[in-house]
């Protein structure tokens, strides 16, 4: 067996043990001592070199599957939370939860009967175009709407607390229908157990 | 005589056209249900005072914006319109000292000449009545300095004593509009002068309401969806929260007639609904309604304080109905038709008990309405523009407003007698007012 050739295996079962996970060398393979054989001088340059390259590369590699692993796991994170957190919309002066918005809601209570630490506080939201104080109470109306809905789906109450900004906090400062529907919502906030999301079966 | 009639005449005839014009290009329309009749009002001059012009000023102006009078204009200080040319002579008389020249503000068509001596600080105020050229009233005032805090309430004390000397009844001047803007609560005079924030910047306060003898306000403390009620004791600037009103969302509170109690509304996941709390011996929450799936919200006193009006959704869209000051004998107040009436918020009973102001939103926009207690009977205030959360002036006939008809949500006064309006606030958005009784 050529050094050169050995110097690769090593390279090889490196790169391998690296794809199976299990804890990959610290540190490249070490390159052969110098031996007393002048005229394969130019073959141990290339060996060390390959060797450096080929841990390189396996470490590329690892730091690829990890980055994909943590990459996907954020990916899924990130839908989950937006499932909980997207808000519900309501029509005017209604606190009745729209058909439009079940699917919505169904998901958020899967997902939370999945993942028993997580919290949630529902803040609910008017437009301008109704009376101000009165805002706060249909505000209030809202919220407790959306929590009746997901306690009806088997989420415990203690889980759900409940808000009213009435007409306090607009996301479109805008003075028209288009501005005011975006406005008559719902908020979804995590108050706890927001790490570890795990997906509903 | 005759002349002087006929001067009077077509000065009259020349301020109602005025006025009108005046009201037409603010708010047409605004004058639904109202009689308005200008130039049956005594008019009424303050004599130029040396020395003495801001507070004649203001005392003017105080005089126009109680809508009892037609007030004329005489330029003030040393101005021509001070003297009069003697025929033939040449010379000049000025109507200084002790006797004014009648002749002379009879010529500008007045009935009343406000004359006020000074120097400061002790004002002497003569109530002239230029007809039978004799002194009605005389008063000594004593003002504090010009630039004293206290002046300017000073000053609108002696006007409201003019409206008492000349109707009977004194005017409102004395008295300050609390309001919200941009998340604090201001307090403003009467004609719009002098506005001070009540609450700090970093505080999201909703809701202020006068203690009956305008020494607190009480509002809702607005924090993260949730908010608490506090007093605040206007001269010391001491604050105490309501005990109980720190988890749930305290809203709409107001003081009884008597101060001892306050009524508002608790919004938690049970729905909103009115409690008491008694603020004499600090106790003793006491809650008035059951709504279940209805909110009960914006409790207003009766002038005796046996009765509360409120809203309620208990027939869907929130409408103004009626109850004892213990929650018995819930009753529908403000008349309206099912499926037809649009959503009635934010009434106030008015302090002699007659009429009870709220705004009722029509082809959906917010408008003033008065509901007539006697009767039951409701009719329309405005027209023009969105106008809501109206607050009555102590004299129950003015009442301080929102309006946007002039763009942005801003204060605005409405004699509900003559339906002459006037703007009070003029920069950034203005909402939910309360108007003092007479301040002392």
């Amino acid at each position: 067996m050529s050094l050169s050739s050995r110097t690769l295996l090593v390279a090889a079962l490196a790169a391998v043990a690296a794809c199976g996970g299990k804890q990959p060398p610290e540190q490249p393979a070490p390159a052969p001592a110098p031996t007393a054989q002048p005229d394969d001088q130019a073959a141990r340059d290339k060996a060390r070199a390959d060797s450096i390259e080929a841990a390189r590369r396996a470490q590329a590699e690892r730091d690829k599957a990890a980055a994909d692993a943590a990459a996907k796991a954020a990916a899924l994170k990130a839908s989950l939370m937006q499932d909980l957190t997207a808000m519900i919309h309501f029509d005017f002066d209604k606190a009745d939860i729209k058909s439009d918005d079940e699917s919505n809601l169904n998901r958020k209570a899967a997902i939370l009967a999945t993942n028993s630490a997580v919290h949630v506080r529902v803040s609910g939201h008017c437009d301008e175009r109704g009376s101000d104080e009165y805002n706060l109470a249909l505000g209030n109306r809202r919220a407790a709407s959306a929590k009746r809905y997901l306690v009806g789906k088997g989420v415990d109450g203690s889980r759900i607390e409940t808000v009213s900004f009435g007409e306090e906090r607009p996301v479109d400062p805008g003075h028209d229908e288009t501005a005011w529907a975006k406005n008559r919502r719902d908020e979804f906030d995590l108050t706890a157990g927001a790490d570890n999301l795990m997906a509903p079966r | 005589m005759t002349r002087r009639l006929l001067l009077l005449a077509l000065l009259l005839a020349g301020s109602r056209a005025q006025a009108q014009d005046t009201t037409k290009a603010v708010d047409r329309g605004v004058r639904i249900g109202l009689t308005y009749e200008p130039g049956v009002r005594p008019s009424i001059v303050v004599l130029p005072a040396r020395g003495l012009d801001s507070a004649r000023s203001i005392l003017a102006r105080d005089l126009d914006y109680s809508d009892r009078f037609e007030v004329v204009s005489v330029p003030p200080g040393d101005s021509i319109a001070t003297t009069l040319a003697v025929p033939g002579g040449g010379a000049r008389v000025t109507p200084q000292s002790s006797t004014p020249n009648y002749g002379l503000y009879r010529a500008f068509g007045a009935d009343y000449g406000v004359e006020l001596v000074g120097p400061e600080p002790v004002v002497t105020v003569r109530l002239h009545d230029l007809a039978a050229s004799l002194v009605r009233q005389e008063e000594k005032f004593t003002l504090p300095a010009p630039n004293a805090p206290g002046y300017r309430m000073a000053v609108h004390r002696i006007s409201d004593q003019m409206v008492r000397w000349i109707t009977g009844t004194p005017g409102v001047a004395a008295s300050r509009i609390l309001f919200v803007s941009n998340k604090r609560i201001y307090r403003v005079d009467s004609d719009g002068v002098d506005i001070q924030p009540l609450t700090g910047e970093t505080e999201e306060a909703l809701s202020p309401a006068w203690s009956p003898d305008g020494s607190k306000m009480v509002y809702t403390q607005f924090n993260a969806g949730r908010g608490a009620l506090v007093v605040l004791t206007l001269a010391t600037g001491q604050r105490a929260t309501v005990p109980g009103t720190t988890t749930d969302l305290n809203i709409t509170p107001v003081f009884s007639p008597d101060g001892k109690n306050l009524a508002f509304a608790r919004s938690n996941e049970e729905g909103t609904d009115i409690f008491t709390f008694n603020v004499a011996d600090w106790c003793c929450p006491l809650r008035l309604t059951v709504g279940r799936f209805a909110d009960n919200l914006s409790p207003t006193y009766a002038p005796d304080g046996r009765r509360i009006a409120f809203v309620s959704t208990r027939a869907s869209l929130p409408q103004i109905y009626v109850m004892d000051n213990d929650g018995a004998d819930q009753e529908l107040f403000a008349p309206f038709d099912y499926g037809v009436t649009g959503s009635s918020n934010a009434p106030e009973w008015s302090p002699d008990g007659a009429m009870v102001v709220f705004h009722r939103e029509v082809s959906r926009v917010l408008q003033l309405f008065l509901l007539e207690v006697a009767g039951r009977r409701v009719r329309q205030l405005t027209s023009t523009g969105r106008n809501e959360d109206a607050t009555w002036a102590p004299d129950g006939r003015h009442l301080a407003f929102v309006s946007d008809r002039s763009g942005r949500r801003q204060l605005w006064v409405i004699d509900t007698e003559s339906g002459r309006i006037r703007q009070v606030t003029t920069t950034g958005t203005t909402r939910l007012p309360a108007w003092s009784r007479r301040l002392q």
